[in-house]
């Protein structure tokens, strides 16, 4: 098991890094029953932690023997029938799933799966009917339609489930839906609660683990706690003992992207833009998603500017990367970035050393 | 074992719903006509607009309820909302089959008009083809039916559709009846709230009931009877002044680094973005120190980025610009490179 899912804190009351939020959401549920939640947060910050621990507090052991299913639908809208499956991970309690796998189709699957399942109310012991949690993730993808499509199913099916939502940015869920929910913010836990994690774990495992070290990992994760925990584990595959000066192992996309940064500082030209573009393929093609590669690739190139020139180079990226996100092929809009970059960076070499 | 849902499910919004018309707060001149209208049993179609939870859904529910009360109001009252499927199709269908259907006899004790309601919530959603098919259906039924559309924003019913109408503008309830409300409320459900939370509130809600009733409910939630002013920040959505005055004192220091720097941290504290720039433009917008150019510079971009955002833009990379066109304009910096 990997270390990241080994000391996942289960319980609420084992949170260590978002020990006051914890502390309030074992208080909403403390009366057994809690309103919709939305929990939103950078990835990495510990959401989905937050949400198991809570329906564990909610339902017990029960919640956590999970099963994955893959489940057809059949669903009738109009005159078309449409077909839709989806990857559902279940409990007898709770329901997860992540409503955006369907794409463009996502509509239905808010409007008819999801009050299909919320139909069903589970009976508890003494026979009466209680409610079924649904964990939606990613609601910052659904639709437009979609979204609002679940307004009306959050409001009509409230006696019967609650629905825990789970995003990375709050600002593309619509207003109307983050007024029905208890907006809760999973904020990246500071470098020091990494470390302190780090050696939590280190500790478990029977590990020494070098303060200079530890804090070396906690700056390369770039306070992403999921990161930190597995290049740990990564380091201690490379060589164990930990000694004060080893190399924290970069991802091998970014290392790649601070290579094509270098390729377009180097040299401006039709010939080099070529180039370029072969290398940004080869990462869409390994599923690096564009908007992650226009970010890194900004921050690279930023890093060897003057700062004459970096407000110009971030309006362009944030110009680009709105487009990427209107157009279907993200492959134009990074080339674009790449293009108009060598042009500001080239006339401005031009004016500076003639 | 299961938790059940108990009273407390029930959202104080719906639960601290005025029933009557003349309860609704603050909409004198809208209550003191409609109060006419369901004297004489008269209705005309009702067009209700304004900013979200100033009492126009209350308000349409209400007069239905009082003209018709609670039996009659089954058969007699139709609601439909943005979430109902309503495209041309329903308008076709489901619209006109409900209009179209004669009154029953009425009840004693209630005015009972003889004709039906049909509320259209949300109708600004509608598509402009379903409008259309309206148009002629709300004459030729308007015998046995009345149509009330509610809305956001007005511009966005057809012209023949808002002409059929009577017109009621809802404006912002005012602080004084909503910290009332508020204090009411506090009082029914056992809270303690001080002045200063009752401000922030106030504050934070911007004139929607709606908005500063669900707020104190999930404050009471999550931090129990005696709620500070920071709950209510917390559990509101709204960012914290000093992140905000942090991100203008990196702007104005005309270091691009330390302003990425902020905004990075901005990201990783989880903030929604576009909450952020909401309250820089009003940060902008009062500041004394900033002249108006520079403050016409700034809303020009915020207001760009506010658009890609809806479009999906990413947050870190469009609060990154904002915060470098806000440097720019601060510090005087020419707005175009000359690399460009």
């Amino acid at each position: 098991m990997l270390w990241v899912d080994k000391y996942r804190p289960h319980t609420l009351e084992k949170c260590t890094v978002h020990a006051q939020e914890a502390e309030h959401l074992k208080n909403l549920v403390s009366s057994g029953d809690c309103p919709h939640l939305l929990f939103y947060g950078p990835s990495g910050a510990g959401k989905k932690t937050l949400i198991m621990a809570l329906l564990r507090d909610m339902y017990g052991a029960g919640a956590e023997k999970v099963k994955v299913e893959n489940k057809a639908w059949k669903v009738e809208a109009g005159t078309r029938k449409i077909d839709l499956e989806l990857t559902t991970v279940s409990s007898n309690y709770h329901i997860e799933l992540t409503p955006s796998d369907v794409g463009f189709q996502d509509r239905y699957v808010v409007q008819e799966v999801i009050k299909e399942m919320a139909k069903s109310r589970p009976l508890t012991v003494d026979g009466v009917k209680g409610f079924k949690v649904l964990v939606l993730n990613e609601v910052d993808k659904l639709s437009k339609e979609a979204q609002h499509s679940l307004r009306r199913t959050m409001e009509k099916y409230s006696a019967a489930c609650r629905l825990v939502l789970c995003c990375n940015s709050a600002s593309k869920v619509i207003e109307a839906v983050r007024s029905r929910c208890l907006p809760i913010r999973v904020n990246l836990p500071s470098q020091e609660e990494i470390i302190k994690v780090l050696h939590f774990v280190s500790k478990k495992e029977g590990l020494t683990l070098p303060s200079a070290f530890a804090g070396r990992i906690a700056l390369a994760s770039q306070r992403n706690l999921r990161r930190a925990i597995l290049s740990l584990e990564a380091c201690k595959v490379q060589q164990y003992p930990f000694t004060d000066n080893q190399q924290v192992q970069v991802m091998d996309w970014e290392a790649y992207i601070t290579e094509i940064a270098n390729d377009i500082v180097n040299e401006q030209s039709p010939k080099r833009l070529f180039m370029v573009r072969g290398k940004l393929y080869e990462l869409l093609v390994n599923c690096i998603p564009p908007e992650v590669i226009m970010k890194r690739l900004m921050l690279e190139l930023m890093k060897k500017l003057d700062s004459e020139l970096k407000h110009e180079v971030c309006h362009w990226a944030a110009f680009y990367e709105h487009r990427m996100q209107q157009g279907s092929k993200a492959i134009f809009h990074l080339e674009a970035f790449v293009a108009k970059f060598m042009s500001i960076y080239k006339k401005f070499l031009i004016a500076t050393f003639g | 074992m299961a938790p059940m849902p108990g009273p407390s499910t029930q959202p104080w919004v719906e639960k601290y719903r005025p029933r009557n018309v003349n309860d609704v707060a603050s909409q004198e001149e809208v209550v003191k006509t409609l109060r006419n209208s369901l004297e004489t049993g008269n209705l005309p179609h009702l067009l209700f607009y304004g900013p979200p939870g100033t009492g126009k859904t209350t308000t349409a529910l209400a007069i239905a309820r009082q003209l018709f009360g609670p039996e009659l109001v089954k058969t007699r009252v139709l609601e439909l909302n943005a979430s109902d499927d309503r495209g041309i199709n329903v308008v076709r269908t489901k619209i006109k089959d409900f209009a179209a259907v004669a009154v029953g006899p009425g009840v004693s004790g209630y005015p009972c008009p003889p004709f039906k309601v049909l509320i259209l919530d949300e109708a600004d959603s509608m598509t402009e083809d379903a409008q259309n098919a309206l148009r002629r259906t709300m004459e030729t039924y308007s015998k046995v039916t009345r149509f009330c559309f509610i809305c956001n924003y007005i511009s966005r019913i057809i012209e023949p559709l808002a002409s059929r109408c009577a017109k009621f503008r809802f404006k912002p309830l005012g602080r004084e009846i909503m910290t009332d409300r508020i204090q009411y409320i506090c009082r029914e459900e056992g809270l303690s709230l001080d002045d200063e939370a009752l401000n922030t509130l106030g504050k934070v809600s911007g004139g929607d009931m709606r908005r500063a009733i669900t707020c104190l409910q999930s404050a009471s939630r999550l931090f129990g009877s005696r709620i500070s002013s920071e709950n209510i920040i917390s559990v509101s959505g709204v960012v914290p002044d000093d992140v905000i005055e942090k991100l203008l004192t990196s702007c104005r220091s005309g270091d691009y680094d330390k302003a990425q720097g902020t905004v990075t941290d901005i990201i990783a504290d989880g903030y929604a973005v576009s909450q952020i720039l909401s309250q820089l433009h009003d940060e902008v917008v009062r500041a004394e120190d900033v002249t108006d150019e520079q403050k016409a510079r700034i809303c020009e971009r915020v207001a760009e980025a506010d658009k890609c955002l809806i479009d999906g833009g990413d947050e870190y990379l469009q609060l990154l610009d904002v915060a470098s066109n806000t440097m720019r304009a601060l510090c005087n910096m020419p707005q175009e490179s000359t690399y460009v």
